[in-house]
């Protein structure tokens, strides 16, 4: 097997003004060639630490970091093919665009007439072939995003590094730029590793996403595998609306477990990988993936206590008896009357082998 | 009718406002205005003349005097305008340092102390080497102005750099330009505003003072305003106004071109 | 893969350099702030303790007369120490006319400041432009303007004699209130380029507010504008007040040699009174008053400034 495009081993920073603070806690990964892989959560979490140390602007305190088996650790940013897409676009102001683009291939030493070309290839990639004399002070923000693109791919980098640069863009045109990096990804065959704290961004995009807090990283996997079967409570929790239910494990049978929950009733539920748990776990439910019902019928009963009318879908807010809360969501159909009022005994069910236990 | 509430207005203040504004611009203006008069007085208009920018322009002394002072924020302005570039570099975009504050006091101390107290600790301490080196030429004034034009050279250079996104330069080491490409290629072109800005300063600041000057000038090393302050002792013909008006125009222009510079988008 | 020990952390590595890096820029306008700056006030403050000689400079001889002088004297004829009263007469004078001068600029520039902060924006830089515009006028220049209208034969007097509502020139100049009008003119751009620094930045809601709250243009003035723009009113008169201390061409051409300041003091040391180690001495206790003031500004502003938590 070939190396990783992106391989690193126990990556660790401290910065020197704040010792106590972690920034990046022996943060290891390795990334594919041509995967769009995504670094997810929050602010201060480590994933622009992690993204700088890559692009050669963040030196660690220890630990290794190579791609292709070559060693990157103490390289400068100028001597790593790894190209950045940055978060404030970070477009040369005293150059037009067409210079910005070739600066990469300038700064590379190569002739005129290739930069020339490349350059137009490139502001074609991005349909910015009418633009190219523009100063990028008179271009829109979703046009300085194509240009910074552009200008990143442009040298063709083994490795192109995006942080965050769709936060910038309003909603309608954040929507369109994601399948156009989706479409840009494919094309190139470059991988991409994209910084977001936007999980809806991260799910739609990525092949794989690593999922960190306090500078670790918590879980990695394609976006199914996150949302579906998250493997701690902040990933469950950092993505998407999930229900914490408290249960106890009966048995384990290894990929599943048979947890009792508080009414006394018994469910099949997934292990997270590798963990051998015992005794008090908590389970995490996604609202869309449990119903109610009469209060004999499902597994968890309680009250009615709201009913939230959302368009597309409604959202049932369940006063459970063991004294925590639930909510469920179903889909609206048309001329649908709801079969419950606020206030109603009602129970909460959900299918064998929705329940994911988590880790912690 | 009653007037509307403006949520904004003080009262009074827009009154005094404008008296200040008219306090202020008044002396200037009549500075300029008998510049131009065809009299000996400052007071009694009598027809307008250039005789007094004739007569100035004639006078050996302020002739001397002008070159001297050109002469002196020539190099005053390039040097500390340099060398407040390189200070500028070093002290922004950096982690706090061991001895920062010490490093910023030192840049700043020509604003903080007092005129007066500073001429006379350069005038002690450049006789001293007067006397051990028996060399009394214009270094000595150069160098004092230099000084002093530090940090008025540094400040917008130092703004210019702060204003200055980080990112335009790790982009440029991004897209494979060493160090010193991303100074010339990028830091540099984005810098000149302000560099500029910095020299101009320097420069007005240099041509217009009074005080250090005095006390460090060996004799015969006049500037345009020594010339002047020791002219202010007898009795004053509109020449000194023509000579004022002079300056001023400098300066005015100076100050309009800055405000141009540091208004540059970054 | 080496298999080699990995080498000393590349961050301390980098670190390291870095600072090398920064000395090395810095080393140039440091050697000159030290050879024209720093360096000769610690010589001044060495002269300040040696003996004068007779036509200037001095004998190194280490003496605290200097410093006695600053305040005290002693009767030529029976040795008695007393307050030396001509000198603290003058330092009350500079004290005196640096507070009145902060209080007058005050007065003028506050409101002008709050008109200048309430124009609409695209007018406040064309107004604020005819603040700066004296400010980088030459001080003597500006000076010599206020002389010329207030001296005996200036617009003013002649005016006022033209129209016939005086007979004689009313004597201006050369008096502590002239020097008094100069150095308000002189430093009031000081005074708004602060203030206006933080009424601009003022947020005009929290001014509707107080009115919504059945506030008074007075209260609203007291309890919303003045508070959230003090670090402005300190700033501008810590700007006013110090070069006021220290100011020397103003009460020279203003008051004409009979009404000496601090700064004039210490001159007639180096020229007529050849005492340099007094001059010194005058010139290490005006640098200690101001210092004195900064550093009050510093604790202030650090406890007044927008805080985080």
């Amino acid at each position: 097997m070939t190396a990783a495009a992106i391989s690193a081993r126990n990556l660790r920073k401290v910065y020197p003004g704040s010792p106590d603070v972690v920034a990046l806690a022996d943060a290891s990964i390795d990334i594919q060639d041509n995967e769009f892989f995504t670094l997810l959560g929050p602010s201060g979490c480590g994933k622009t630490t992690l993204l700088r140390m890559i692009a050669g602007f963040e030196h660690p305190t220890s630990g290794t970091l190579t791609m292709h088996g070559e060693d990157l650790t103490n390289l400068p940013p100028y001597k790593r093919p790894v190209n950045t897409v940055f978060q404030s676009y970070a477009l040369f102001p005293h150059l037009t665009v067409a210079q910005n683009i070739g600066f990469g291939l300038e700064m590379l030493g190569k002739p005129k007439d290739e930069i020339k070309k490349t350059v137009g290839e490139m502001m074609e990639l991005v349909k910015m072939s009418q633009m190219a004399d523009r100063q990028t002070g008179q271009i829109s923000g979703g046009q300085q995003q194509r240009v910074a693109l552009a200008r990143a791919l442009a040298p063709r980098p083994k490795v192109l590094l995006l942080d965050e640069p769709l936060s910038a863009l309003d909603f309608k045109l954040r929507k369109d730029m994601q399948l156009e990096l989706k479409r840009l990804q494919t094309e190139t065959g470059i991988t991409f590793i994209f910084v977001t704290h936007d999980q809806e961004e991260a799910l739609t995009m990525s092949d794989r996403i690593a999922v960190m807090s306090a500078g670790t990283i918590r879980q990695i996997g394609g976006p199914r595998d996150i949302y579906d079967r998250p493997a701690e409570r902040f990933v469950a929790d950092f993505i998407g609306d999930t229900n914490f239910v408290p249960a106890q494990i009966a048995a384990n049978t290894g990929n599943d477990a048979q947890v009792t929950l508080s009414s006394g009733k018994t469910v099949t539920a997934k292990m997270p990988e590798g963990a051998a748990l015992t005794g008090k776990v908590t389970l995490a439910v996604r609202p869309e993936h449990a119903s109610i019902g009469a209060e004999a019928a499902g597994l968890l009963p309680g009250r009615l206590s709201e009913i939230v009318y959302f368009g597309t879908d409604t959202h049932f807010h369940v006063a459970l008896d063991d004294g925590t809360g639930f909510v469920v969501r179903s889909q609206n159909r048309p001329n649908e009357t709801l079969p419950f009022s606020t206030g109603d005994r009602i129970s909460v069910d959900f299918a064998p082998g929705v329940g994911q236990v988590l880790r912690d | 009718m009653a007037k509307r509430f403006q949520i904004q207005q003080m009262p009074g203040f827009r009154t005094i406002a404008v008296v200040t504004f008219v306090l202020l611009y008044m002396p200037i203006f009549l500075l300029v205005i008998y510049s131009f008069n065809a009299g000996t007085s400052i007071a009694i208009w009598e027809g307008f003349s250039w005789r007094w920018y004739v007569s100035a322009w004639d006078n050996q002394q302020v002739q001397e005097a002008t070159i001297r002072s050109l002469v002196i924020a020539f190099w005053a302005s390039a040097i500390s305008t340099t060398l407040a570039v390189l200070a500028a570099l070093a002290t922004t975009r950096t982690r706090k340092f061991k001895g920062q504050a010490a490093v910023f006091a030192m840049i700043n101390q020509p604003l903080m102390v007092p005129e007066i107290v500073t001429a006379v600790a350069l005038l002690i301490f450049f006789a001293m080497i007067k006397v051990a080196t028996g060399y009394t030429g214009l270094m000595y004034l150069v160098i004092a102005h230099t000084a002093f034009c530090i940090p008025f050279a540094y400040l917008p250079i130092r703004a210019r750099l702060i204003g200055m996104d980080l990112a335009l330069e790790q982009a440029a080491a991004d897209l494979y330009a060493p160090p010193f490409r991303v100074f010339t290629r990028i830091t540099l072109p984005q810098l000149w505003p302000g560099i500029l800005a910095g020299a101009m300063l320097a420069f007005v600041i240099s041509l217009d003072d009074v005080v250090i000057t005095e006390f460090v000038k060996s004799a015969g090393q006049d500037t345009l305003p020594t010339y002047m302050l020791g002219q202010l002792r007898r009795v004053v013909t509109p020449e000194v106004n023509a000579i004022s008006t002079v300056l001023l125009g400098i300066s005015v222009t100076m100050v309009v071109a800055f405000t141009a510079l540091s208004k540059l988008k970054t | 893969m080496t298999d080699s020990a990995p080498p000393a952390s590349y961050a301390t590595v980098a670190e390291k350099r870095a600072s090398r890096v920064r000395w090395m820029l810095l080393a140039p306008a440091l050697a000159v702030l030290l050879f024209a700056a720093s360096g000769p006030l610690l010589i001044t403050l060495v002269y300040s303790m040696l003996t004068p000689a007779d036509y200037g400079g001095v004998i190194w001889e280490p003496t605290g007369d200097a410093w006695f002088n600053v305040f005290m004297q002693r009767d030529i004829f029976d040795d008695t120490l007393s307050w030396s009263s001509a000198h603290l007469s003058i330092f009350w004078r500079s004290v005196k006319l640096s507070l009145m001068t902060t209080v007058g600029c005050i007065i003028f520039g506050f409101p002008t400041a709050y008109f200048i902060a309430t124009r609409p924006k695209q007018q406040r830089d064309m107004w604020m432009l005819l603040i700066i515009i004296p400010f980088w006028t030459n001080i003597l220049i500006r000076t010599f303007a206020v002389v010329e209208l207030i001296r005996n034969e200036g617009t003013i007097n002649t005016l006022l004699m033209w129209t016939g509502l005086i007979d004689e020139p009313i004597q201006i100049l050369f008096t502590e209130f002239s020097i008094l009008v100069g150095m308000i003119y002189v430093y009031l751009p000081l005074m708004v380029l602060p203030l206006y620094a933080s009424m601009e930045r003022l947020d005009f809601s929290l001014v509707e507010a107080g009115y919504d709250l059945y506030a008074t243009r007075m209260k609203v003035l007291r309890r919303i504008i003045l508070p959230l723009v003090k670090p402005g009113v300190i700033a501008g008169s810590i700007l006013v007040f110090v070069p006021s201390l220290g100011a020397y061409v103003t009460p020279r051409v203003m008051g004409g040699g009979n009404q000496l300041m601090i700064g004039n003091l210490i001159e007639l040391q180096f020229g007529q009174g050849r005492n340099w180690p007094l001059g010194a001495a005058l010139s290490i206790t005006l640098l200690a008053i101001v210092m004195v003031a900064l550093m009050a500004y510093v604790r202030t502003a650090g406890k007044e400034g927008p805080g985080h938590g």
